[in-house]
């Protein structure tokens, strides 16, 4: 290459690197201020004892800070509600968006409207979700109300520990199911008709068809849509805060871990013992979504 | 084909039914606004107020004098940061598709990291960095952190992939540079991608609570989410208030959803891992 044409190739290719990075500026800053920096600073962190009051101040505590989660009976209180809050949620949300989506997928006239009402409770903010529910559960409220006219036994829904928990969960199905329903029509779609054409010739009847093209058809998806229930609800927050206050309760039974978490932080100001128990969390979560990618790719492979 | 009609009637009165359990909700929120305190205390059940009024509208921004403010907080908030990121999501998803620069792969996959770090682990850190940077209780402070998304720069990424370049090849041809190709050819073709990204990003912003719970402890400097919270603490059986709180913070959402729902659907579908 001759010298002129080495530095014109050297000189372009220059230019284009830095322009690349000049669209990235943004992203790179941000990112990097408020992602990748503060991010390595709390792991290293979370093996401290942090003051926040006053002078900041740091005292390496080395593993102390995970020892103490063990002995901590309120993680276990959340441990134990998020779990028993997923092993109820998670499948009901699950077979109530298939089944949505299985009935929407029919011949069924006005499809779209459905789809435009069925979707609105995941539009609408969970803080706004969250009041409306309390004003449903309220003692003398609508669904207390339902219930007596029905011949149930009413609740205290916001104040009875034994009930409070599964308000929530009611609320989080209701606003929840719609989200994963939408996933599950788009993954119908992917179905080739002409294995239902197939099938139809072979005399199949409609059950058939479910059982045998449609449903294992769905099974990445329904995998998919597990695993992000299930992380949804390690994730929750807004709706145990706003029931409770704050406070998680009544008695500890709307404690959720990231709850948990905010009050360690905010309320105990005990920053780095929340920060081990954000990593905690962090390994949890990221833990599954690999396990669901992996699975995915390879059930999407097959 | 006698079966057939059969199963297909059980359909639509499931349909129905589960669409009158997702509107109920809001009804009986909607119709609570309308009602004076003593109908709300009785316990009524009816939908429809039997004495109609809309009185609590005006209250609410009498008896909580910032309420109003709350409202601009969380508009100014949501604006800025649904601009803030279309604009550098879109131009960092430009870059990983279409420009070879030195580290384009390393940058690529620290996005696909990103995607899996969800904002309760990232909280805390945030609060950090923002309290040394004496940004708590600032507007900068809940606009810069939330100002790019992950999943929207790989969405872009994707799309600007399939973007025929013969465009912009064209456009390079009639002498223009990189950004002029990128503002004035490659952007304005990106509408339907830009409009699910303003409706999530706007959505999200506009909802959010647990971040600005964290960043901003003056009331002033509250969103409607964490006002709508103080609120009911403040006036715990008034539901009437409560309710025409809640209707007015959702009525932009809504009327957001009504007109873009299209948008909304392939959204879900494209963050729901297609």
């Amino acid at each position: 290459m001759p010298g002129w044409l080495n530095h014109w190739w050297y000189k372009k290719q220059t230019q284009e690197g830095l322009t690349g990075y000049l669209f990235m500026a943004p992203m790179i800053l941000i990112a990097g201020a408020f992602l990748i920096v503060p991010v390595v600073f709390s792991v290293i962190l979370a093996f401290y004892n942090v003051q926040l009051l006053g002078e900041l101040s740091y005292r390496f505590v080395g593993l102390k800070n995970f020892v103490r989660m063990v002995e901590d009976e309120r993680v276990w209180i959340a441990l134990r509600n998020t779990a028993t809050y997923a092993a109820i949620v998670v499948p009901t949300q699950t077979i109530l968006a298939l089944s949505l989506a299985l009935i929407l997928n029919s011949q069924i006239r006005g499809k779209q409207a459905f789809r435009v009402i069925f979707f609105l409770p995941t539009v609408t903010s969970s803080a706004v979700l969250t009041l409306i529910f309390m004003w449903i559960y309220n003692s003398n409220g609508l669904l207390n109300a339902i219930l007596s006219f029905l011949g149930l036994p009413t609740y205290n829904w916001l104040g009875d520990p034994a009930v409070a928990l599964k308000g929530i969960m009611l609320m989080n199905i209701w606003s929840t199911a719609p989200l994963f329903m939408v996933i599950y029509l788009a993954a119908l779609q992917d179905i080739p008709e002409s294995l239902y054409e197939a099938a139809t010739i072979d005399g199949a009847s409609r059950w058939e068809k479910l059982l045998h093209i449609t449903l294992p058809f769905l099974k990445p998806v329904t995998f998919f849509v597990i695993v992000m229930g299930m992380i949804g609800t390690f994730q929750l927050f807004d709706q145990s805060y706003i029931f409770s206050a704050g406070s998680g309760g009544p008695n500890n039974s709307t404690l959720t871990i990231v709850l948990l978490i905010y009050q360690y932080a905010f309320k105990n100001l005990d920053m780095g013992y929340a920060l081990a128990l954000t990593l905690m969390l962090a390994l949890v979560l990221m833990a599954a979504t690999l396990i669901q990618r992996a699975v995915f790719k390879e059930e999407r492979l097959d | 084909m006698k079966t057939i009609r059969w199963t297909t009637g059980i359909f639509y009165l499931l349909l129905i039914g589960y669409a009158v359990i997702t509107l109920v909700p809001f009804l009986w929120a909607l119709s609570a606004s309308f009602k004076p305190l003593a109908e709300i205390a009785a316990g009524g059940v009816n939908f429809i107020p039997e004495a109609f009024t809309t009185d609590n509208y005006r209250t609410i921004f009498v008896q909580e004098p910032l309420f109003g403010r709350w409202l601009l907080n969380s508009a100014i908030a949501a604006i800025l940061v649904t601009l803030l990121n279309v604009l550098f999501n879109s131009m960092a998803g430009y870059a990983l598709a279409r420009i070879r620069f030195p580290g384009s792969q390393v940058w690529f996959f620290m996005i696909l990291a990103a995607l899996m770090i969800p904002g309760q682990i990232t909280l805390l850190p945030k609060f950090l960095i923002l309290k040394s940077l004496g940004w708590l209780n600032t507007y900068q402070g809940l606009i810069l952190p939330t100002a790019i998304n992950a999943t929207f720069i790989f969405m872009m990424r994707q799309f600007f992939l399939n973007f025929p370049k013969e465009l912009e090849e064209a456009a390079a041809l009639d002498g223009l540079g990189r950004f002029e190709t990128f503002f004035r050819v490659v952007l304005p073709l990106a509408k339907p991608a830009l409009a699910a990204q303003i409706i999530f990003v706007f959505m999200g912003s506009w909802n959010e609570f647990l971040l600005p719970l964290v960043i901003m402890s003056d009331p002033e400097m509250f969103t409607l989410p964490l006002g709508l919270n103080a609120f009911k603490g403040q006036y715990i059986s008034y539901w009437n208030y409560i309710m025409a709180a809640s209707i007015i913070f959702t009525l932009p959402v809504l009327a957001l959803y009504s007109f873009f729902n299209r948008y909304f659907i392939q959204g879900v579908t494209f963050t729901g891992g297609k």
